[in-house]
C-alpha cells in the first residue's frame, strides 16, 4: 500500500487529528495553471489557497471564471497543466494512476448535475461511494460488506431518504437526487468533500436545504467541504471562509462578514445589479 | 450569390451544389442501370420463359408433404434454432470485448480503437454463408461450423451497436465514479452496464431474429440446420417435401419475429 | 415498502427472482444446446489444429486469374444495381398499397402477407428455388434480390407511410383531389427523403447478397468463390475473398455517399 492513512479507514475524527497532525493545512495548492491545449487562453492562472481541516469554503464568481476547473483539478478530474496540489502532504499533480485512484477515494464529490447513475436504485447509488474500496466482483454481485451497507442505510436516514432505499434514482426530484449525490460522497469517508455548483439546477428553497446538508456535513463529520456557487447570498449565509475570482485569479479571500460591494464589483463587474 | 437570393427574395429548398449533387447522382443511378441492363448475361428464352417456369414449380410444390415434417424437417428446424440461439450467445462474448476496444470513450487510445472498428468491419463484410464455408473447411461439417459462422457475422452488427450505445453512455455519472475512485471494472460495471443494459438487450434480440432467418442457408454449404433437408429435397426433385420444408422455415421466421416484438415491448 | 424498511432488519437490495431464473435458464439453455449439437472441445481444439493449416493455405492470396475474377465481381455489381432498380421500383406501390392508413383493409392485408413471405426467406434461400425453376444464371441472383429488396423496402416504406401526418393528407383530398393526387401531393413529399434512405440501404444490402447468390447459381462472384472451395484452391479463394470485402466496403462507401447527397 503506498500510503497507510489512505488505505486505511479509520473514524472520521481520527482522519481528521491524523491529517491535522501532519499538516495543519489538508489541502494547499499553490501556482495552479490550467490551460485547456498549447496556445489556448489560461483558465486559471496561477491559483495559490491553503484550507483549513474544517468549515465550509464557498468560491463565488461568474460563470466562466474558472471556479468548476479549479475544483475540478483538486481530485484531477481535469489535469491541471502546472503547479502543485497537496492532499493530505502528497502532491495530488505527479501522482500516477494507481495511486490517484486510492488519493480520490479520500476526496467526495457533489456535482451539478447529480451525476446518480439513473437506472440503479438509491441504495446501489450510495454505495457507489465505496467502490473505490471493494472489489469489482463484489461490487458486481451486491456484496457490499455489511459495515458498509449499514453506513449507508444511516447516511440515508440522516438526509431524509430513509424511505426511498428501493426507488431508481430517475424517479427522483433534483433535491433528493442532490442528497443522494451527497450521501454516496459522504460514503467515501473523505478528508475533502468537493461540490461543484451543488445548488445550480435546483429551486430558491431547495438550494437552502442542501447547502444546509453539506454545512452539517461539514460540521458534524468534521470534513473540510469546498463549493462552488454563484450564488452570493447562500455563500454568505453557510460559508465560513469565502473566495471570490475573477477571470482565473482569486480577488477575495476571507471571512463572509468582510465582503464588500467593492469587492463584488471586482469579481462580478459592473455595479448596476448591486442596487 | 446570397445578395441575389436576398434581393429575389426566392425560396430553393437546395443549394444549386446541392441540386448538382443530386442531379449527378441520379444520372448515375440510370446510367449504371442502363449499363448494366445491357451487359448482364442474360439468357432471353430464360426470361420469356420465367413465369410458364415458376408456374410449373409452383403446381410441382402443391400439395406440400407435411406429413414428411415430423420425420424429416422437425430435428434440423430446432437445431437451426440452437444454431441461431448458440451463435447470437458466442458473438455477444466475442463481441462485448471489441466493443469496449472500439469505444472511444471507454479505451482512449485511437490506434487500439481503429483495431477494434477494423474487427467489426471485417466480421460484418464477410457473409454469414462464406464464414460457414471456412468454418466448414476447418471443423468439417455440421452445426459447429454453422454456430461459429453464425456467430463471427454477428460480432461486428453486435459489436457495433453496443459501441455506439457505450459512446451515447451519460459522461456524468461515469465521471462521479472515477471521482469515487472506483477501479476501470467497477466503472464499467456500475457506471456503463445499467446505462447500455436497455440497448444491450435490444440489440441482442434483434440480432437473434436475423439469424434465426440467416441460420436457415448454412445447410447449403453443409454447416447444419434446415438448410441441408432444403438442398437434398431439392437435389431429388422432391418439391413437395422442399415445399414443407419452406413453410417450416416461414413459421419459425414470423415466430421469432413475434417472439421479439412482444418481448421488447414488455421489457424495454 | 415503507413500513417494512422501518423495521430493524433492512435489506439493501431486492432479490430479483425473475433475473436469477433467466440466468439459470440460459446457463442449462448452453449446456444443453451444446450437447445437442456436438459441439466438444476435442472438436474444437482438433478444429484449431486444422485452421492453422487451413489459414496457411489461404495465403499468399494468389491474384493470377484476376480476369476471371473481374467478371465474376462485374456480375455480381450488375446483378445489385439491377435487382436494386427494380426492387425499389416495385417496392414504391407495394408498400402503398400496404400502408394501413390509406388502404381498406382487404387490400393491405394480403400486401403485407406478400411482404412478409418476401421478408422471411433468406435471398439464397429465393436464389436457389429460382435457379431450379428458371435455370442457372444472373436472372435468377436478379430476381432473388428484386424479392429481398421488396421485403424490406416495402415494409419500411409502408410503416413510414403510416406515420406520417394524416392532416396533409386530409387537407390534398379536402380539394377534391384524385387518389393519385393525393398520393403525389399528400404522400410522398412526407415520406420520399426516408424511402431514398432505404433504397440505398437496400443497394448495399443487395450487394453483399449478390456475392453470394453465386454459391447456388444465381450469377456473379459466388460461383467462382464456391468452385475454388470446392477444388480446395485456397489462395485463390483468400483473392476472392479480398476482392469480395474490398468490393463491399466500396460498395458501403457508396450508399453513404448516397445518402448524405440526398439527406
Amino acid at each position: 500500500m503506498p500510503d497507510g492513512t489512505l488505505a486505511g479507514r479509520p473514524a472520521p475524527a481520527g482522519v481528521a487529528a491524523a491529517g491535522a497532525g501532519r499538516d495543519a493545512h489538508p489541502l494547499v495548492v499553490r501556482n495552479l495553471v490550467k490551460r485547456y491545449g498549447a496556445g489556448r487562453p489560461e483558465v486559471l492562472k496561477g491559483i495559490s489557497l491553503s484550507f483549513e481541516p474544517r468549515g465550509v469554503v464557498a468560491i463565488i464568481g461568474p460563470s466562466g471564471t474558472g471556479k468548476s476547473t479549479f475544483i475540478r483539478c483538486i481530485n484531477r478530474l481535469v489535469e491541471p497543466t502546472s503547479g502543485e496540489i497537496r492532499f493530505m502532504g502528497r502532491d495530488i499533480v505527479s501522482l500516477g494512476r494507481q495511486e490517484l485512484r486510492l488519493v480520490r477515494r479520500r476526496i467526495g464529490m457533489v456535482f451539478q448535475e447529480y451525476n446518480l447513475v439513473e437506472r440503479l436504485s438509491v441504495m446501489e447509488n450510495v454505495l457507489c461511494g465505496r467502490l473505490g474500496y471493494v472489489p469489482a466482483w463484489r461490487a458486481w454481485l451486491r456484496r457490499y460488506p455489511q459495515a458498509d451497507v449499514e453506513q449507508a442505510f444511516d447516511l440515508l436516514d440522516m438526509v431524509g431518504l430513509g424511505d426511498f432505499v428501493h426507488q431508481r434514482a430517475d424517479s427522483l426530484s433534483g433535491g433528493q437526487r442532490q442528497r443522494v449525490g451527497i450521501a454516496r460522497a459522504v460514503m467515501q469517508d473523505p478528508d475533502l468533500l468537493l461540490a461543484d455548483e451543488p445548488t445550480s439546477s435546483l429551486d430558491p428553497k431547495t438550494s437552502v436545504e442542501i447547502m444546509e446538508l453539506l454545512a452539517r456535513v461539514a460540521e458534524q463529520r468534521h470534513v473540510p467541504v469546498l463549493v462552488n456557487i454563484h450564488d452570493v447570498t447562500l455563500a454568505r449565509r453557510f460559508a465560513g471562509r469565502i473566495v471570490g475570482m475573477s477571470e482565473g485569479r482569486v480577488v477575495y479571500d476571507g471571512p463572509p462578514d468582510g465582503l464588500e460591494d467593492e469587492h463584488l464589483r471586482a469579481i462580478y463587474g459592473g455595479e448596476d445589479w448591486l442596487s | 450569390m446570397t445578395g441575389a437570393v436576398l434581393h429575389d427574395r426566392i425560396w430553393r429548398r437546395f443549394t444549386p451544389a446541392e441540386r448538382l449533387a443530386r442531379f449527378a447522382a441520379y444520372l448515375a443511378i440510370v446510367a449504371a442501370f442502363v449499363a448494366s441492363l445491357r451487359t448482364v448475361e442474360v439468357i432471353p428464352e430464360f426470361l420469356y420463359d420465367a413465369p410458364e417456369q415458376m408456374a410449373d414449380l409452383l403446381n410441382r410444390m402443391w400439395p406440400a408433404d407435411l406429413a414428411y415434417y415430423p420425420a424429416g424437417v422437425h430435428a434440423a428446424l430446432v437445431e437451426t434454432l440452437h444454431i441461431a440461439t448458440l451463435g447470437t450467445l458466442f458473438s455477444i462474448v466475442l463481441a462485448v470485448p471489441v466493443a469496449l476496444l472500439s469505444a472511444r470513450n471507454i479505451t482512449r487510445s485511437a490506434a487500439l480503437n481503429w483495431l477494434g472498428k477494423l474487427v467489426l468491419v471485417s466480421s460484418r463484410s464477410v457473409n454469414s454463408l462464406v464464414w460457414a464455408l471456412l468454418f466448414v473447411a476447418v471443423f468439417g461439417p455440421g452445426a459447429l461450423a454453422g454456430t461459429l459462422a453464425i456467430a463471427f457475422r454477428s460480432v461486428g452488427f453486435v459489436g457495433k451497436l453496443l459501441a455506439e450505445a457505450l459512446e451515447e453512455a451519460a459522461p456524468g455519472p461515469v465521471e462521479a465514479l472515477r471521482a469515487a475512485g472506483a477501479p476501470p471494472a467497477s466503472v464499467l460495471l456500475k457506471g456503463f452496464w445499467p446505462q447500455v443494459q436497455p440497448a444491450f438487450w435490444s440489440v441482442a434480440l434483434f440480432r437473434w431474429d436475423i439469424n434465426v432467418r440467416e441460420s436457415a442457408v448454412l445447410g447449403l454449404v453443409g454447416a447444419g440446420g434446415i438448410g441441408l433437408v432444403l438442398n437434398s429435397a431439392m437435389d431429388l426433385f422432391q418439391w413437395d417435401r422442399v415445399a414443407t420444408a419452406l413453410i417450416a422455415i416461414f413459421a419459425v421466421v414470423i415466430a421469432a419475429e413475434v417472439l421479439v416484438t412482444q418481448i421488447r415491448k414488455r421489457i424495454l | 415498502m415503507t413500513a417494512a424498511s422501518a423495521g430493524g432488519d433492512r435489506r439493501a437490495f431486492r432479490a430479483n427472482w425473475p433475473a436469477r431464473a433467466g440466468l439459470l435458464a440460459l446457463v442449462l439453455y448452453v449446456l444443453y444446446a451444446g450437447q445437442i449439437l456436438d459441439l466438444s472441445w476435442d472438436r474444437f481444439v482438433f478444429g484449431l489444429d486444422q485452421g492453422g493449416r487451413f489459414l496457411s493455405r489461404l495465403v499468399p492470396p494468389d491474384f493470377t486469374r484476376w480476369s476471371l475474377l473481374l467478371d465474376g465481381l462485374l456480375e455480381s455489381l450488375q446483378i445489385a444495381i439491377i435487382a436494386t432498380v427494380l426492387g425499389v421500383a416495385v417496392s414504391l406501390p407495394v408498400g402503398l398499397c400496404a400502408a394501413r392508413n390509406l388502404m381498406p383493409w382487404w387490400v393491405s392485408t394480403p400486401v403485407r402477407a406478400f411482404i412478409a413471405v418476401c421478408r422471411s426467406f433468406h435471398p439464397i434461400i429465393v436464389a436457389i428455388v429460382f435457379v431450379k425453376a428458371i435455370g442457372f444464371g444472373a436472372l435468377a441472383g436478379i430476381l432473388a434480390l428484386v424479392v429481398a429488396s421488396i421485403g424490406f423496402v416495402a415494409k419500411l416504406f409502408a410503416e413510414a407511410i403510416e406515420e406520417i401526418s394524416m392532416k396533409q393528407v386530409e387537407a390534398v383530398r379536402a380539394t377534391g383531389a384524385s387518389f393519385a393526387n393525393v398520393v403525389t401531393m399528400g404522400v410522398l413529399p412526407q415520406v420520399l427523403a426516408r424511402f431514398i434512405g432505404f433504397a440505398t440501404y437496400q443497394l448495399d444490402s443487395n450487394l453483399r447478397n449478390s456475392t453470394m447468390v453465386g454459391i447456388v447459381g444465381g450469377g456473379g462472384i459466388g460461383g467462382t468463390l464456391f468452385a475454388a472451395f470446392q477444388r480446395f484452391d485456397y489462395d485463390f479463394l483468400c483473392a476472392i475473398l479480398i476482392a469480395i470485402i474490398a468490393l463491399i466496403m466500396l460498395g458501403e462507401l457508396l450508399a453513404t455517399r448516397l445518402r448524405a447527397i440526398f439527406q
